[in-house]
């Protein structure tokens, strides 16, 4: 579905993305991972065909967006990053005139509405207009949109940024409905616990290059350990060479130390074995946070 | 085929927007013309004709009309040019979500400058059945005003899409207005004759593309209709449209593909 080799975006001086290669496949749900500039919008505008390619190779749905955008657009679905809904229109209106754009006729859009905002379950809200509707209500009704044209393959830029636990879960829901269905969708984020609930295979990027590349379980595996003890001390903390051959690695931070290790209870117990009991323990499983944390650093990108 | 659907598909949005606020623009497309028609043509016009020295030796509100008419179109292809263009890529992004599907950056300035010749085309239309109503429409030319109002908006509305689309702040269009829409309005021969400037002003006015306009809408109302100066009119704002619409194209090329 998208193939692209040694992948170059540039605006001016800034490289945003830095030689990237790519392949996604037919009903893969694949995901790109990266702090904020990291290049992950700017790839995913180049997918859409609304961004021209600098440098390198990049076919999609097995044409070039140079020459073919308007014919591969026709194919995707898109949920930008931030809504480009009409909040002058109803609910309705919103979808309807989305599928205008497709040259779709408003004979087959009615019964098509219809399924989409049941499937968001914007049916009650049809009439509204789209101004007073929550954020969450915004968001599933740009995915609903973003399916009019019953796309073979889905862009969603960072789809949950900006809203609320409970919404989220909503829009994951229906996002893993779609990947039920066999859709092949492409997502970027910054939230791990999005990655890992709805992707197959993703990169993680950083400074418009691709660092690493599995699936979440994979990345996990290579790049952290199974779990994790995170522990805090009360005055006088140990230095790293105390603690160093207790875990496979150790991570010391302002407020506390991660010891990533396979066996979250024998390391926790060898710390009391040893004299070095800490104010509190938290055992948990590893998780691409950790993977994230490790490959792009703690450094606050701004 | 497809490149004359798919901007009618962009425009279709504009319309469907407008189909919720449409009485009472209406309203307004009517009550100004009555109100600067009443003001000037009538209130004014009534002084200006004592003094027996009227401007073209017409009776004043058949002189002032036309070009009311004329500055309307100047005006209302303006506004619906520069604030709502930069919305749809800034504030609304309607143009991200229309270029995100079949239809290209260059469908989408077009459906939205063929919402701007509506909105034209009805206004004027409306004005020129006020001026009518008052009896400043003196030959049947006069139902061209019509059209040439649309000429008048795209001279302008183009080359104003260009610029709406290539600058950041809505503050260069107050300044557009203060010191370009409204000494057009003013001085460019719809209250007198632009031979009662100064030479070096006079010069300035003849270069504006609503001069030509208002007095071509002043010979079709007043039916002086002469093929040479009105062809010449003609491609003067042919011209402003022509290049306005290469330069719109470049502009949101260059802000919405990057």
């Amino acid at each position: 579905m998208i193939h692209a080799r040694g992948l170059v975006k540039r605006f001016g001086d800034l490289v945003a993305v830095d030689g990237i290669d790519l392949d996604v496949k037919r009903g893969e749900a694949f995901g790109f991972l990266g702090p904020n500039g990291a290049g992950k919008s700017s790839t995913m505008r180049m997918i859409g065909c609304v961004s021209p390619v600098s440098d390198g190779t990049l076919r999609i749905l097995d044409r070039d967006p140079a020459v073919d955008g308007a014919r591969i657009r026709a194919r995707l679905g898109v949920v930008p990053q931030q809504d480009t809904l009409d909040f002058e229109l109803t609910v309705r209106e919103n979808v309807l005139i989305y599928g205008r754009y497709f040259g779709l006729s408003r004979r087959e859009l009615k019964p098509r509405i219809d399924e989409l905002l049941d499937f968001v379950q914007l049916t009650e809200r049809a009439g509204d207009k789209v101004e007073p509707l929550s954020g969450g209500m915004k968001r599933r009704l740009t995915i609903a949109r973003s399916l009019v044209n019953d796309p073979d393959l889905l862009l969603l830029d960072e789809p949950t940024t900006g809203l609320d636990p409970q919404a989220r879960h909503v829009v994951w829901d229906r996002l893993f409905r779609l990947k039920q269905q066999g859709k092949t969708f492409v997502v970027t984020t910054h939230y791990m616990d999005e990655a890992e609930q709805l992707c197959d295979r993703l990169v993680v990027m950083d400074h418009g290059r691709i660092v690493a590349e599995g699936s979440p379980w994979e990345l996990i595996q290579r790049y952290s350990t199974r779990e994790v003890v995170e522990v805090r001390f009360d005055d006088e903390r140990p230095g790293a060479g105390v603690l160093g051959d207790v875990a496979e690695r150790v991570e010391e931070l302002p407020d506390r130390a991660l010891l990533y290790t396979s066996d979250g209870d024998a390391t926790a117990a060898q710390l009391h074995d040893r004299n070095l009991p800490p104010h509190s323990t938290l055992i948990r499983r590893s998780t691409l946070e950790d993977v994230f944390l490790h490959l792009t650093g703690r450094t606050l990108v701004d | 085929m497809e490149s004359v659907l798919q901007p009618l598909r962009a425009y279709e949005h504009w319309l469907a927007q407008y189909k919720r606020v449409w009485r009472g623009t209406i309203g307004t497309s009517l009550v100004n013309p009555i109100l600067y028609v009443t003001a000037l043509g009538v209130g004014l016009g009534t002084i200006v004709d004592q003094t027996q020295n009227a401007p073209g030796g017409v009776p004043y509100l058949d002189f002032v009309a036309p070009g009311l008419v004329a500055a309307a179109a100047m005006q209302t292809a303006t506004i619906e040019s520069t604030w709502p263009v930069m919305s749809a890529i800034k504030w609304s992004r309607v143009y991200h979500a229309m270029i995100a599907t079949p239809l290209s950056e260059r469908d989408a300035f077009v459906g939205h400058q063929l919402f701007v010749i509506t909105r034209v085309f009805t206004s004027a239309a409306a004005y020129l059945a006020v001026i009518a109503v008052f009896g400043a429409v003196a030959s049947w030319w006069g139902i061209l005003v019509v059209p040439v109002a649309v000429l008048i908006g795209t001279a302008f509305s183009m080359p104003m899409a260009a610029l709406a689309a290539a600058v950041e702040e809505d503050r260069t269009f107050v300044t557009v207005f203060r010191f370009l829409i409204v000494p057009m309005f003013l001085f460019s021969g719809t209250f007198f004759p632009v031979s009662q400037l100064p030479l070096a002003l006079e010069l300035v006015a003849y270069a504006t593309p609503i001069w030509h306009g208002v007095e071509l809408c002043r010979m079709l109302t007043l039916g002086t209709v002469e093929a040479l100066p009105a062809l010449g009119h003609v491609a003067y704002l042919l011209a402003w449209s022509a290049v306005g619409f290469e330069l719109a194209r470049r502009s949101y090329r260059r802000r919405l593909l990057g």
